[in-house]
């Protein structure tokens, strides 16, 4: 039985579909089956930033209408076996989503993948509430600046409360993934620190994802970051995410406090 | 013998009714009403009327000639409100107790007449007021109060062991303790208790409130943002000291 995760954050722009490609294309070269589900109906991106849009045929209110099998609507990316995307439909609207379709769908994935991550839109409106409503893991992805924490803090409330899990007494996993970290307007004051994210938002880090030109080149090749740029600093900040997501106990690094830390371990060592 | 014995319902009501208190002597009180009765007819038609009688010296017979009086002027009496129980027979209206008293009626003029005889005769009145003798009932909240949550307890005090979050509403009856950050808003005795206070470990409060007087971020006294703070009420306004 596969793991559902929903990449969520209440405010847009922020990087949740950047993360749900690149998280997904991490696990899948890392040898697990993925699949990224694009929830944002009527504003479809996951198909650009994966590189499948040429090949939509059918999408997941033709799974969930019943007119289409989802083994038509799955597409296998070229690059990477194990990882599928689910695209959404750019013509119709949420309304198409139906709280009994989004959990056959997702009832169905679970079976065939180790990995559904669910790409939720922005906001607080239905789609976003029926990406989360069947997750075992919430990974919330915020930037460091105040509207995008308070927006992410909101949407905690609502993965405890408006959640299958949470309406069934339980706890749902929630990670933060804090993406378009800057370190030099870090080191300026002009966000928001790391330490206050954490203690306003109060759930544990699962990466620090810093701002970088690689992402947007990316993005415009229709390449996960993880694949695009193996070697990058985003790319193995999302490698190393995932490895904190399958369990591991790695710590995180600040991007830009690297030296500094470095430079007081070898200033140490020579005095 | 019933098959399906089904039980009797009681239920409480309070309504609003009219109290009138007359004076001694009742003929000349007796003549005033007569005379607003000449000018708006019907004014106690329907209506419920308590009569109270508190600190006029009477005995039994005057008692039941002034609702006999009262009757007679279509003054229909539901309860005696204030008279000794020897004043009252089986035949008279009973006795009423733990009134409270509300806004003042007005008698109508002579336009509005015709209207008051239409309105409805009763009125709900709000609930009774908070027990006395109860303890005071508690809330606490080990998680963190996230945007958009608004938590709501009229019943006494609320105890949060985290944060109050940016966009996050605590409302209580009594007085709000937070330990952590406030950030969002807290509103403390809203219902009508002026003893309650605020606490919190770090103050970065939008809005502070205690029965109905309120500071907002922008009214704070800048030194004491990012301190622990208690927040009381006085006769002139909210009160803030730093803790500890």
């Amino acid at each position: 039985m596969g793991k559902v995760i929903v990449v969520t954050s209440g405010k847009g722009g922020v990087g949740k579909t950047t993360s749900s490609a690149a998280l997904g294309a991490a696990l899948a070269q890392n040898g697990e089956k993925v699949v990224v589900v694009d929830f944002d109906v009527g504003l479809r991106n996951l198909d650009l930033v994966m590189g499948a849009e040429r090949r939509v045929v059918y999408d997941l209110v033709n799974v969930i209408q019943g007119e289409a099998k989802l083994t038509q609507a799955l597409i296998r990316d070229k690059r990477v076996e194990t990882l599928y995307l689910l695209p959404a439909s750019q013509t119709r609207d949420k309304d198409n989503l139906t709280s009994e379709g989004v959990e056959k769908v997702i009832a169905a994935l679970k079976k065939a993948f180790d990995w559904v991550i669910c790409d939720s839109p922005a906001g607080i409106e239905r789609g976003a509430t029926l990406a989360m409503r069947h997750a075992d893991v919430a990974i919330v992805v915020t930037n460091p600046e105040v509207s995008s924490v308070r927006d992410s803090d909101r949407i905690i409330g609502l993965l405890d409360s408006k959640t299958l899990k949470a309406e069934n007494g339980e706890r749902m996993e929630k990670h933060l993934l804090l993406t378009r970290y800057d370190p030099t307007r870090a080191e300026r004051g002009d966000m928001l620190k790391v330490d206050d994210v954490l203690e306003i938002l109060s759930i544990p880090l699962l990466g620090i994802i810093p701002e970088s030109m690689d992402v947007l080149r990316a993005s415009n090749l229709g390449a996960p970051v993880t694949l695009a740029d193996e070697g990058s600093a985003p790319a193995r900040a999302y490698f190393d995410a995932v490895r904190r997501l399958k369990g591991e106990a790695l710590p995180v690094t600040v991007p830009g406090e690297k030296r500094g830390f470095f430079g007081k371990f070898f200033g140490r060592k020579a005095a | 013998m019933l098959t399906k014995p089904r039980p009797i319902r009681l239920k409480g009501r309070s309504f609003l009714a009219l109290s009138l208190a007359p004076e001694l002597p009742f003929e000349d009180w007796l003549a005033g009403l007569d005379d607003l009765a000449a000018r708006s007819a019907g004014f106690f038609l329907r209506r419920p009327v308590v009569l109270d009688v508190d600190g006029l010296d009477i005995d039994k017979a005057e008692l039941r000639k002034l609702v006999d009086d009262l009757s007679q002027r279509n003054v229909r009496v539901m309860g005696i409100e204030g008279a000794r129980p020897s004043l009252l027979g089986a035949d008279m209206p009973p006795a009423m107790s733990d009134g409270r008293p509300a806004s003042d009626f007005e008698p109508p003029t002579e336009s509005e007449a015709d209207e008051a005889q239409d309105a409805p005769a009763v009125e709900t009145i709000a609930a009774a007021g908070p027990a006395a003798a109860q303890p005071t009932a508690s809330l606490v909240v080990t998680e963190p109060v996230r945007s958009g949550q608004s938590l709501f307890f009229p019943e006494g005090d609320v105890t949060i062991v985290g944060s109050v979050a940016s966009g996050a509403e605590v409302v209580a009856g009594g007085s709000i303790h937070v330990y952590g950050t406030l950030r969002g808003r807290a509103l403390a005795g809203t219902t009508g208790n002026g003893a309650a206070r605020i606490f919190c470990r770090k103050l970065e409060a939008e809005l502070i409130a205690i029965d109905g007087f309120y500071l907002t971020a922008e009214d704070m006294e800048p030194d004491l943002r990012g301190r622990a703070v208690q927040v009381w009420l006085e006769s002139n306004g909210l009160k803030t000291g730093i803790l500890g």
